[in-house]
C-alpha cells in the first residue's frame, strides 16, 4: 500500500538520476480510501518535511481549509494507490505498482 | 543445514513455503518481537511525539506489526515479495516496498524519524551476482550511504544482524562509518550462546543522545534464558513503554485483547471488507492454538 506521505518522500533512486528525479508521476492509478486512526500530534511533526508542491500534484483534493489538519490526515494517510506506476520526470525510470507495492528493483545497469 | 544466506538469494529462499512457515512459527514470532521492542529502546525516540520510521528488511511484517502495536507510522522495504505478500494478508498498516536494499534507497533526505532492521544485514554480505557493483561493499555502502540521507538529523538506525564473525562486524562498522554514521554495535547476552544478540547503533548527528557525549546504550548482560534476569528485562521494557505511552497521552488497546479485536473489525468493515466476523460473546476469547 503506498501512501501519499510515502509518495511524497520518493525520488528516483536510478544510476545518475539525481536532478528533477522528484515527485515520480503517477500513471493508471487505482485509487483507494481506507480510514486511518487520525493523530494530529504526528501530523504536526510531518508539516516541516511536506513537499506541497507535490503533494498538490499529486492529491486532486481540493483543500478547504476548514480543518487543515483533517484534510492532510485524508489526503497523506488515507489516500492508497493500489494499482498503477510511478514514472521519473527525469530518466524515465518506470516503477510499477501492484497490488499496493510499488517495485523499486533497478536493472543492473541502472544500479549507481 | 547451513545459514539461510548461504544457501539461496533472499526472494528464492523467502518463496511462498518459507515465507508462511517463518511467519507461523511461534517460536520465531516471540524472537522477532522481541528484538523489535529491543530495538525500539534503542532507537530513544523523543516520548511523545509520534515518529515515522523505516523498517528495512521487514520481510511479512512480524517487526512492523510491533509498530503498529506502538502507534508507528511506518514504510517497510523487503526483496521478497512472497514474504510482502505474506504481510499484506496480515494487514499490517505500515506502505510496503518491493526493494534490494543493496541497491540503495531513493527516499528524500530527512525523511525518516528513524530505522530499525531486524535479522537482515547478514543477506547483505553475501554477494548474489559476480558484477562488480554487486560485491558486499559496494552493496553496503550503497545501502548505507543512501539510508544515512533518508533518515533526518539527529536520528537514529538500529539493526539486529547474525554476523558469523568479527572481521564481518568489523567490515560493515567501517563501512557505516564511511557513510557517514556514528555509533557501534551492542551486544546483549554477550556470554550466551543462544541469547547472544548483536545491534548495531548507528546515529546520524549526535543521535539524540542524552548526554553530550556520543554514548553507546548498555548492553543486556547475563545468559537472556534465566528467568528471573529475563523477567525484569522484559518486565523494564514494559514499563518503559507504558510510560512512554503516558507521555504521550494516548490510550493504547492491547492488542489481541477483546476491545482491540472490536476495533480493529471496526476498521476493517468501514474500510469495506464484507467478511469481517460479526462480533459474539466469544470474540477475544482465547483459543487453542492448532497448528
Ligand atoms: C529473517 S527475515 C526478517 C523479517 C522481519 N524483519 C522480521 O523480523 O520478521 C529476513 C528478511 O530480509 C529480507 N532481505 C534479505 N536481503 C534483502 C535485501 N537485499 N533487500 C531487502 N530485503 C532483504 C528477506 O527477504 C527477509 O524477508
Ligand atoms: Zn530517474
Amino acid at each position: 500500500m503506498v501512501r501519499l506521505i510515502t509518495h511524497n518522500l520518493l525520488a528516483c533512486h536510478a544510476k545518475g538520476c539525481t536532478t528533477n528525479n522528484y515527485p515520480l508521476k503517477f500513471s493508471n492509478v487505482k485509487l483507494a480510501l481506507r480510514e486511518a486512526d487520525f493523530n494530529p500530534d504526528f501530523l504536526r511533526g510531518f508539516l516541516p518535511r511536506i513537499e506541497w508542491d507535490a503533494l498538490v500534484q499529486a492529491s486532486r483534493e481540493r483543500c478547504s481549509t476548514t480543518d487543515l489538519l483533517k484534510q492532510l490526515h485524508h489526503v497523506l494517510l488515507e489516500t492508497h494507490i493500489d494499482e498503477g506506476s510511478m514514472t521519473c520526470p527525469n530518466c524515465g525510470h518506470v516503477y510499477p505498482i501492484s497490488n499496493g507495492i510499488p517495485n523499486m528493483l533497478l536493472a543492473e545497469h541502472e544500479i549507481g | 543445514m547451513s545459514r539461510p544466506e548461504l544457501q539461496a538469494p533472499p526472494e528464492i529462499y523467502y518463496g511462498d513455503a518459507e515465507a508462511s512457515k517463518y511467519t507461523n512459527n511461534t517460536r520465531i514470532q516471540q524472537i522477532q518481537a522481541d528484538m523489535t521492542y529491543r530495538a525500539l529502546e534503542l532507537l530513544n525516540l523523543p516520548p511523545g511525539e509520534p515518529a515515522f520510521l523505516l523498517d528495512i528488511g521487514c520481510g511479512s511484517g512480524l517487526s512492523g506489526e510491533i509498530l503498529d502495536e506502538e502507534g508507528y507510522v511506518w514504510v517497510g522495504v523487503d526483496v521478497a515479495p512472497s514474504m510482502l505478500e505474506v504481510a499484506l494478508e496480515r494487514e499490517v498498516e505500515g506502505d510496503l516496498f518491493l526493494q534490494d536494499i543493496g541497491q540503495g534507497f531513493g527516499f528524500r533526505p530527512g525523511s525518516f524519524d528513524g530505522a530499525i532492521s531486524i535479522s537482515v544485514l547478514q543477506w547483505l554480505l553475501n554477494a548474489e551476482t559476480s558484477h562488480p557493483t554487486s560485491s558486499p561493499p559496494h552493496r553496503l555502502a550503497r545501502f548505507f550511504t543512501t539510508l544515512h540521507s533518508a533518515l533526518r538529523n539527529p536520528s537514529r538506525a538500529v539493526l539486529q544482524f547474525y554476523p558469523t564473525s568479527d572481521d564481518q562486524v568489523q567490515l560493515i562498522t567501517s563501512i557505516a562509518q564511511k557513510a557517514g554514521f556514528g555509533g557501534g554495535v551492542v551486544v546483549d547476552y554477550p556470554n550466551s550462546k543462544k541469547a547472544r544478540k548483536v545491534f548495531l547503533c548507528l546515529f546520524v548527528g549526535d543521535g539524540r543522545a542524552a548526554s553530550a557525549a556520543q554514548q553507546l546504550p548498555a548492553a543486556l548482560d547475563g545468559d537472556g534464558g534465566a528467568e528471573g534476569k529475563d523477567a525484569k528485562a522484559t518486565f523494564e521494557k514494559r514499563r518503559q513503554r507504558e510510560s512512554r505511552r503516558e507521555k504521550s497521552g494516548k490510550q493504547k488497546v492491547a492488542k489481541g485483547g477483546k476491545d482491540w479485536i472490536l476495533r480493529k473489525k471496526e476498521l476493517y468493515r468501514r474500510r469495506g471488507k464484507d467478511d469481517v466476523p460479526r462480533d459474539s460473546k466469544f470474540t477475544g476469547r482465547k483459543r487453542r492454538a492448532f497448528f
